[in-house]
């Protein structure tokens, strides 16, 4: 049935117009059977052999498919599984939390805060431009944006590292991208826990920032210490501390797709976090000295005698540490840079002025100790002083056209508190030059005896060895009397001043000025210098008569005319609940030429004279030793002597305006120093470099209470 | 072996046939191309990354493509010789018409995007339509062929192969010119022809390079050094011997290919699907493939020995061809020995044109054979 019935159909293809052709076996073997017979068996035959051949050839083909999957799936395997995790596993470094930074009361000068950022993966993006542009499409892209893309893009970085495109996005922005994520290759959105300064006016020249890495910062870093990391600290204590602050990195070790996007993670090493530092900066006197400063450019630098803990350090202006975490713009940069007011510049660690009179009082103690005069010996101060009464005119401050001033007959303690040019001119003009700098070194000045401030500056002390060497010039003993009144070649910092007024405050004993207090981890920078070694010359009793005469230039008062002390009318005349140590200093920004008037208002203001102010408190057993430095701001008396009393009030007195108690870690002279439990934290541990101001508070302590009772 | 067809009989007094209908299928290849489709569907569950959806989508086309091979397989042979002619010429019209108004994916304009209809690759057609009108051609006389068709064969062959290149689909080109050169080797044309064609077409070979697009070229240095550009040109290719090279011998196991799951390999579920197999499977996994293909091609060869007529034997030799070419040029592209042209592994990788388009041709495979089976059996009988 069916055969007829596929027998039919075949025939009514038969049928339809192609029976002439030689396919069709039943039609053309009826025309001529034998001869198509043989055809049809060669045909049969050549094709089967074709056919055989073809399915040889197929076979062959298929046989070299077969050993090149054995080359790669057999002898090659070992390779292509490396390469093929090597492609998946990615490991991740995961950065270490950055130690925080408190103040000695426990205020966080420094913490982190976490910010959303568009980041691109160049690597992963086909078309830059394209990108930013849909990109910009969604969240507006400031010019600055771009260009410090395009910058950073050309910049050396990382493999996959991601590039900032917009800092710091909010909430709305941060939806916005992450919707559109997908369609945009390479683009994230990032949560980067970020430096943040909560007052960064104030508090950036002491701790420092933290500035994105650069180029430079990549060639000299530990590459696997900082891969995750994005920000290291520069200036202040956040770049010397910048080891211990940083912590370890830890690793993960993440399965990716081929987006870079992290599918699972495989192994975690968690990254151990910075050490957290506390500072013995006071946040609160830092603030006092702020405002006492107000506008005015200028440096405060307090010091804690006893310890050398810097309790203040504050350059004026300051400027917004947070911009360089969340991105400045070149306009904003180049503001700051160009500012003539120089707020990036450090003027308390690297600013170098004449100390001007502020010298006095070691140039006294050098003249009384090398016996080139004694407290008793007096000058009859006219005004104006000659080397060997001939040529260069040297003048008192208190010279005035038409008055040729003077103190009248002055000795050692009156030329203190009525600073007085002539009796340091005379003292100056019989002092040996090297035995002058040999003395003075030992307070500090010309050398950097800090112990974790960076990039202080050692300033100049000169010496005949330093002329022939800076100037190749022979020293003059003019020079000399320049540099007995503080000006000439002598150059120093607010910080220095500080540390050779905690010098006098201690008596001779000086202390390295230091900013770390404690800290709960290990401090790696932990290398401290040794001790200073005590001023050797004065006498107990020099000291006490050099301080008794700082004494008077702040509390000698109401004595008449060129009595009184040169700080007195500023800062004296109230009742001050404690006694207070000081000194004023004027220095000369530019030189008068000889017989010429110094004339404020015909000079620029960036030539007027710095106004200087250096005193300790209380002075018989002393809290706090600090300078102050107005810049340009004309009389260290009237300018300078009021902010110092500021800051010392802000310090010693309570609300009520009384002397403070002393702090318990005071009394306890060292045994337990350091715990700074005001802040409500919990006691950290303690660390070697900790136990060295201690160490050596104690033996100031000791040396105190050995030493014979001198009147005070 | 012919014994199988007769017994693959339906006992149809169950249904409401009145007639009892010989099934013509081939039960071998049948089963071969069953096996191979399976095979493709299991990879594919893994390659889309477990979405079934792709797997239910892929399996529909396998079904409609096994609908038409049965429907084709109980069609008249001598139906297909007379609508060759229409065929093909139908066939060169839409690779003409896709030069002009193809739909463009990727680079080139393979597509035809007609409304209401689904898309499709008439190239895909080509591929049957070629061995088709050669067929039609050369076996209208003995074989084997005198000059004159082969000569008339060589544009039948060039024509389409060269809009097909035009596309450009290079890849696809040389598989339909292939097919047709098979369809005329298998006819029986002299040795000595052979000979001469053969230096004369490797002499030509070197003049390619010039014809061919900068992107082409990237394509052929690519081959010979993948590494000179690791995350463009070379990105595929590196990817996919990874693939494979990291299966090893027993696979990585389905669904747990690194480079497959972590969108590493390109195309997976498409031109380089092989590498799943080498990856999740490992070579275990690529010889079952290999040896079922070839399972396909020697049962195929067999029927176009078994087939009545020139016509017959010449179609289904020049289709397997075709179908052994498709295969062997998307296993060695993806295992780095053959520049890399966009051609699917056929019946494996997804794709609605060419699953339809090979089964379909089977199908016709099938009714040729089975005539030829009818007229052999039944004298016997």
């Amino acid at each position: 049935m069916a055969g007829n019935w596929l027998r039919r159909r075949r025939g009514l293809g038969g049928n339809g117009g192609l029976g002439r052709n030689s396919g069709l076996r039943g039609v053309s073997a009826a025309q001529a059977p034998g001869r198509e017979l043989h055809d049809r068996n060669k045909e049969q035959h050549t094709f089967n052999a074709r056919a055989a051949i073809s399915m040889v050839l197929v076979a062959a083909a298929f046989l070299v498919l077969f050993g090149r999957m054995v080359q790669l799936q057999v002898f090659e395997a070992d390779a292509y599984r490396a390469r093929s995790d090597n492609n998946r596993v990615q490991t991740v470094a995961v950065a270490p939390r950055r130690g925080l930074i408190y103040d000695r009361n426990g205020q966080l000068l420094a913490g982190n805060r976490t910010i959303h950022s568009i980041a691109v993966v160049t690597e992963l993006a086909s078309n830059i431009d394209a990108l930013l542009e849909e990109v910009g499409a969604l969240v507006p892209l400031g010019e600055a944006d771009v260009a410090g893309f395009h910058k950073r893009l050309k910049a050396k970085r990382r493999p996959l590292e991601p590039i900032p495109l917009k800092l710091n996005i909010n909430e709305q922005e941060r939806a916005t991208v992450r919707v559109n994520e997908f369609r945009l290759p390479g683009v994230q959105v990032r949560a980067d826990i970020v430096r943040h300064y909560p007052e960064p006016l104030q508090m950036t020249h002491a701790i420092g920032s933290v500035r994105r890495i650069d180029e430079t910062d990549l060639e000299r870093l530990d590459e696997a210490r900082y891969a995750a990391t994005a920000f290291i600290g520069r200036h202040g204590v956040e770049q010397f501390y910048e080891d211990s602050l940083h912590g370890e990195p830890g690793h993960r070790r993440v399965e990716t797709d081929a987006r870079g996007r992290q599918v699972r993670t495989l192994f975690e090493q968690p990254a151990r976090a910075g050490a957290d530092i506390t500072l013995h900066l006071d946040a609160s006197l830092q603030r006092a000295a702020a405002d006492a400063l107000g506008d005015r450019r200028g440096a405060v630098v307090a010091i804690e005698p006893r310890t050398g803990g810097v309790l203040a350090l504050l350059s004026q202006p300051g400027y917004d540490a947070n911009l360089f975490v969340t991105g400045i713009s070149a306009a904003q940069y180049h503001e700051l840079k160009a500012s003539r007011e120089t707020p990036l510049f450090n003027r308390a660690t690297r600013g170098l002025y004449a100390p001007g009179s502020t010298f006095k009082p070691v140039m006294g103690l050098a003249g009384v100790s090398h016996g080139v005069t004694t407290w008793e010996d007096t000058v009859n101060d006219r005004g104006s002083f000659r080397i060997n009464g001939q040529g260069r005119v040297y003048r008192d401050w208190s010279w005035q056209p038409g008055n040729s001033g003077g103190q009248g007959i002055v000795n050692l303690h009156r030329a203190i508190y009525r600073s007085s040019n002539v009796y340091f001119y005379s003292l100056g003009s019989e002092l040996n030059i090297d035995d002058l700098a040999s003395f003075a070194g030992q307070f500090g000045y010309g050398r950097n005896t800090t112990v974790d401030i960076a990039f202080a500056q050692a300033g100049v002390l000169p010496s005949r060895d330093w002329k022939r060497g800076a100037l190749n010039e022979a020293w003059y003993p003019g020079d000399t009397v320049n540099l007995a009144i503080g000006q000439g070649f002598l150059l120093a910092t607010p910080l220095q001043l500080a540390a050779v007024t905690a010098t006098i405050a201690n008596r001779g004993h000086p202390v390295r000025p230091r900013l770390l207090l404690s800290s709960d981890g290990e401090v790696r920078e932990n290398d401290p210098p040794p001790p200073l070694p005590a001023v050797a010359g004065p006498t107990p009793e020099d000291w006490e008569r050099m301080v008794d005469a700082m004494e008077a230039v702040v509390h000698r008062g109401n004595k008449g005319y060129q009595q009184n002390g040169t700080a007195w009318f500023y800062i004296g005349q109230d009742d001050i609940p404690y006694r207070m140590a000081g000194k004023s200093g004027t220095a000369q920004v530019v030189g008068i030429p000889q017989g010429e008037e110094y004339d404020e208002e015909a000079l620029d203001e960036f030539e007027r004279k710095h106004a200087w102010f250096i005193a300790f408190a209380p002075a018989d057993d002393p809290r706090i030793a600090l300078s102050v430095l107005v810049e340009n701001g004309g009389g260290g008396s009237s300018v300078a002597a009021p902010v110092a009393r500021a800051v010392l009030d802000s310090y010693l007195l309570d609300e009520a305006g009384d002397l403070k108690e002393l702090p318990p870690h005071w009394l306890a002279a060292g045994a337990a120093t350091g715990s700074a439990g005001a802040g409500g934290r919990p006691p950290r541990r303690s660390v070697t470099l900790k136990q060295r101001p201690t160490s050596e508070g104690q033996q100031f302590a000791q040396r105190i209470a050995d030493a014979p009772v001198t009147a005070r | 072996m012919s014994d199988f067809s007769r017994t693959a009989s339906v006992d149809a007094t169950a249904s409401t046939r009145r007639k009892r209908r010989r099934i013509r299928t081939d039960g071998w290849l049948l089963a071969g191309l069953a096996l191979v489709s399976c095979f493709g569907l299991v990879v594919m569950y893994s390659a889309s990354g477990r979405d079934m959806g792709a797997v239910v989508d892929q399996a529909t086309k396998l079904g409609l493509g096994f609908l038409a091979l049965i429907v084709l397989a109980h069609l008249q042979p001598e139906l297909f010789r007379r609508w060759t002619p229409a065929v093909y010429g139908a066939s060169v019209l839409l690779l003409v018409w896709v030069l002009f108004d193809g739909a463009t994916v990727k680079g080139s304009q393979r597509w035809i995007d007609w409304p209401g209809l689904p898309r499709f690759q008439p190239s895909e057609a080509m591929k049957v339509a070629v061995p088709l009108g050669l067929a039609w051609l050369i076996g209208r006389h003995t074989l084997p062929p005198r000059f004159r068709d082969v000569a008339v064969a060589l544009p039948i062959i060039g024509v389409p192969a060269l809009l097909v290149a035009l596309q450009p689909d290079l890849g696809t080109a040389v598989v339909i010119a292939a097919g047709g050169l098979g369809v005329i080797f298998l006819a029986g044309v002299r040795w000595r022809w052979i000979a001469a064609a053969v230096p004369a077409a490797l002499a030509a070979l070197p003049g390619l390079w010039f014809v061919m697009t900068d992107y082409q070229r990237g394509r052929v240095l690519t081959l010979f050094d993948p590494e000179r550009d690791p995350q463009g040109a070379g990105w595929n290719i590196i990817q996919s011997k990874t693939a494979i090279g990291s299966g090893g011998f027993f696979g990585k196991g389905l669904g747990n290919g690194t480079q497959s799951q972590l969108d590493f390999l390109p195309e997976r579920e498409t031109d380089f699907i092989i590498a799943v197999i080498g990856e999740e499977l490992g070579l275990l996994g690529v010889l079952v493939m290999v040896l079922l293909y070839l399972l396909v091609v020697a049962r195929c060869l067999y029927m176009a020995t078994e087939a009545r007529d020139n016509f017959g034997r010449l179609f289904i030799g020049g289709f397997t061809i075709v179908f052994a070419l498709s295969a062997f040029v998307n296993i060695a592209m993806v295992s780095g020995l053959l520049p890399v042209v966009g051609l699917p592994l056929p019946l494996v990788s997804m794709g609605g044109t060419s699953t339809l388009v090979v089964l379909g041709a089977f199908g016709v495979v099938m009714a040729i054979h089975g005539a030829g089976q009818q007229a052999r059996v039944r004298p016997r009988g």
